[in-house]
């Protein structure tokens, strides 16, 4: 394992490029990292006058970003992966070294498809696993495809809600009709049935269950335990050309996000979540997940969910280079990815723990001195540097070891593989063995 | 034969402004719209040639998703950047246009069309700023105007003096003088509120 911070300290101050800089934010709730830098102060903290710019879509981020409109955005985690690699209409190296938090996903469904999936198995509700499974019953039994929404081919959305389905033998391309919509819409499509479910992030969940539209099923945190989400993306030229303004960014999105994950300031981020400028949703909504109530509006007995939202705790802000590396994997899956690629080096290209230790060091926050781990190995939390670490099951009981990825992808059993996996596996082993 | 063209744009004064430079040029405008509400159903109905999309329409993500779902339709889909050399991505986006067109269009063909686009986009930004300034300077003048008559009732200036105060006020700050007439009428609501 490669050691990232030599763990000396550094005196020098940061000298940012440029201080006048553009973010750009999506109206969810884990834009919190970057909305409490700026409305707490921690931007100015650092000498910098940044201004959010809420965008419309994740493909109006990653243009704006590309051509320097924005400086830099809050970014689905496999975007900065997908662009970098040319998959989708722009290939751009971009770069992450700071993840904007874990879980906080959901799949909700119609209220008719819940009643349905009861009657196929009245303990449907109780687990990720017998809710698939009855999913699975429900669509034998249909003349029609169910339509799913997720938001974005290259999101961790589409990689979860297609994960859980296969997971029951349910092909996501075959079985049921996957397609793309907004966040916002999401609710209202529900509604209108021209969808059965989704998987989106909050409040879209709790918008659902509130109004009583949709009943939340599985959250993304019993799909997979503390998985990654949302990251904070540059250019590798952008970075380049402002290192500096870059590590003050980094370093006052670590003190916004020790801010936003401490629990008695949860209510506070919601209101400022909830304003127009942000999430632009009620606050009782908004409120919901951060303060770790989606439990009562999945109606199921199950353990709380204070969990739902990590910002900080967990190392949660480090950008793992096996996160990348799962991402990766899940291209391959799923056929975004056809051409053999050196899956540590990408990962080791877009995801920078380095850029991230040196901004630690700076906020005085710990850092983890490695850059990959396995996930779904730890069932309760544990301890890694005197960090203590979150737990990182996936609901399947399936093992993620970034050093055998290639064998991880060969072992999916629903898949789309368009790869050659004897180039894939040259190619890796090469790597492995430098 | 002349392409295909939809518009998904949410400003409905630059849709109607576009689509008829669209038809000048000889184009045939399938669709045009403000808000979508099924996207793919609509775009398998009307067979678009070329989608050209307002920067800013939530329903990019959905367009972007078309190649991996093509039995929805049976002619993929890609932007605009992918075939095109010679109109920048850059341009575009700056000018707040984007496009998905059929995969294997001509590079030519998709320029022409992208041309018209960003052209009639930027005409209407121009506009658009134009009017802005048009209000704002009508604004800053009844600003003007308030905080004057404050510094005359005030302090006893005329209405020269008073105008002279806050263009010195304005200079010495390095801010418009409907900034500095804005902060004459705050500080005066505040007083007037203390006491």
């Amino acid at each position: 394992m490669e050691r990232v911070s030599n763990g000396r300290g550094t005196d020098a101050p940061i000298k940012p490029e440029k201080t006048e800089v553009t973010l750009g934010i999506m109206a969810l709730t884990d834009c919190a990292v970057l909305a409490v830098a700026k409305e707490k102060g921690f931007f100015a903290q650092q000498g910098l006058d940044v201004r959010l710019s809420k965008e419309a879509s994740w493909a109006s981020v990653r243009d704006k970003v590309a051509v320097g409109e924005l400086d830099g955005a809050q970014m689905l985690a496999p975007m900065p992966i997908a662009a970098t690699l040319g998959i989708g209409p722009l290939k751009v190296p971009m770069i992450t070294a700071f993840s904007l938090g874990l879980n906080g996903n959901a799949i909700t469904i119609t209220e008719s498809l819940a009643r349905r999936m009861s009657e196929a198995d009245p303990n449907a509700m109780d687990s990720p696993i017998s809710a698939a499974s009855a999913l699975k019953q429900v669509i034998a039994g249909l003349e029609r495809k169910l339509v799913f929404a997720h938001v974005y081919p290259y999101s961790g959305h589409n990689y979860e809600l297609r994960y859980w389905l296969a997971a029951a033998g349910i092909d996501p391309d075959e079985d049921v009709r996957l397609v793309v919509i907004p966040p916002a819409q999401m609710v209202n499509h529900l509604k209108e049935g021209t969808i059965d479910g989704y998987c989106v992030g909050e409040p879209w969940n709790g918008q659902a269950i509130s109004s009583d539209i949709g009943r939340t099923l599985v959250t993304s945190y019993e799909l997979w335990n503390n998985k990654p989400e949302k990251v904070f993306g540059v250019t590798q030229a952008w970075h380049d050309k402002y290192p500096g303004t870059h590590q003050a960014i980094l370093v006052a999105m670590l003190k916004a996000a020790e801010w936003a994950d401490r629990m008695d300031n949860r209510w506070e981020l919601a209101e400022i979540l909830c304003g127009k400028d942000y999430v632009d949703a009620p606050l009782g909504v908004v409120s919901a997940s951060l303060l770790g109530n989606l439990r009562a509006l999945c109606r199921r007995p199950a353990e709380p969910l204070f969990d739902f939202n990590v910002f900080f705790r967990y190392a949660a802000s480090y950008p793992w280079r096996s996160h990348a590396a799962w991402f990766i994997s899940q291209m391959y899956r799923w056929g975004q990815l056809d051409e053999a690629v050196d899956i540590v080096r990408a990962a080791r290209d877009v995801y920078r723990p380095d850029l991230y230790c040196r901004a630690a060091e700076f906020a005085g926050v710990h850092c983890p001195h490695i850059d990959t781990k396995t996930e779904g190995s730890h069932e309760t939390n544990w301890v890694l540097d005197g960090i203590e670490m979150g737990r990182d099951l996936f609901f399947d009981g399936s093992l993620f070891d970034p050093t055998k990825v290639v064998d991880y992808i060969r072992g999916f059993e629903v898949n789309r593989l368009c790869v050659d996996l004897n180039d894939l596996t040259r190619i890796n082993k090469a790597s492995d063995a430098q | 034969m002349a392409l295909r063209v939809m518009l998904i744009d949410q400003n409905r004064g630059r849709v109607a402004i576009l689509e008829q430079a669209l038809l000048d040029n000889g184009y045939e405008v399938v669709a045009r719209s403000s808000v979508e509400e099924d996207l793919l159903q609509r775009i398998a109905q009307v067979a678009p040639d070329v989608i050209i999309v307002d920067m800013e329409s939530p329903d990019r993500d959905t367009l972007e998703s078309m190649r991996s779902i093509s039995r929805d339709q049976p002619r993929p889909i890609v932007m605009f950047a992918e075939k095109s050399d010679r109109i920048s991505i850059g341009e575009a986006v700056k000018a707040g246009v984007s496009a998905y067109v059929v995969d294997g269009m001509s590079p030519g063909r998709l320029n022409a069309i992208m041309e018209v686009a960003i052209a009639r986009f930027r005409e209407f930004q121009a506009l658009r700023n134009e009017l802005e300034e048009t209000k704002s300077r009508l604004e800053d003048r009844k600003l003007i105007d308030k905080a004057k008559g404050i510094l005359m009732k005030q302090k006893g200036m005329s209405e020269d003096e008073a105008y002279k105060v806050l263009r010195k006020m304005a200079m010495d700050r390095n801010i418009k003088i409907g900034e500095a007439a804005r902060n004459v009428i705050i500080v005066a609501d505040l007083l007037v509120g203390g006491s």
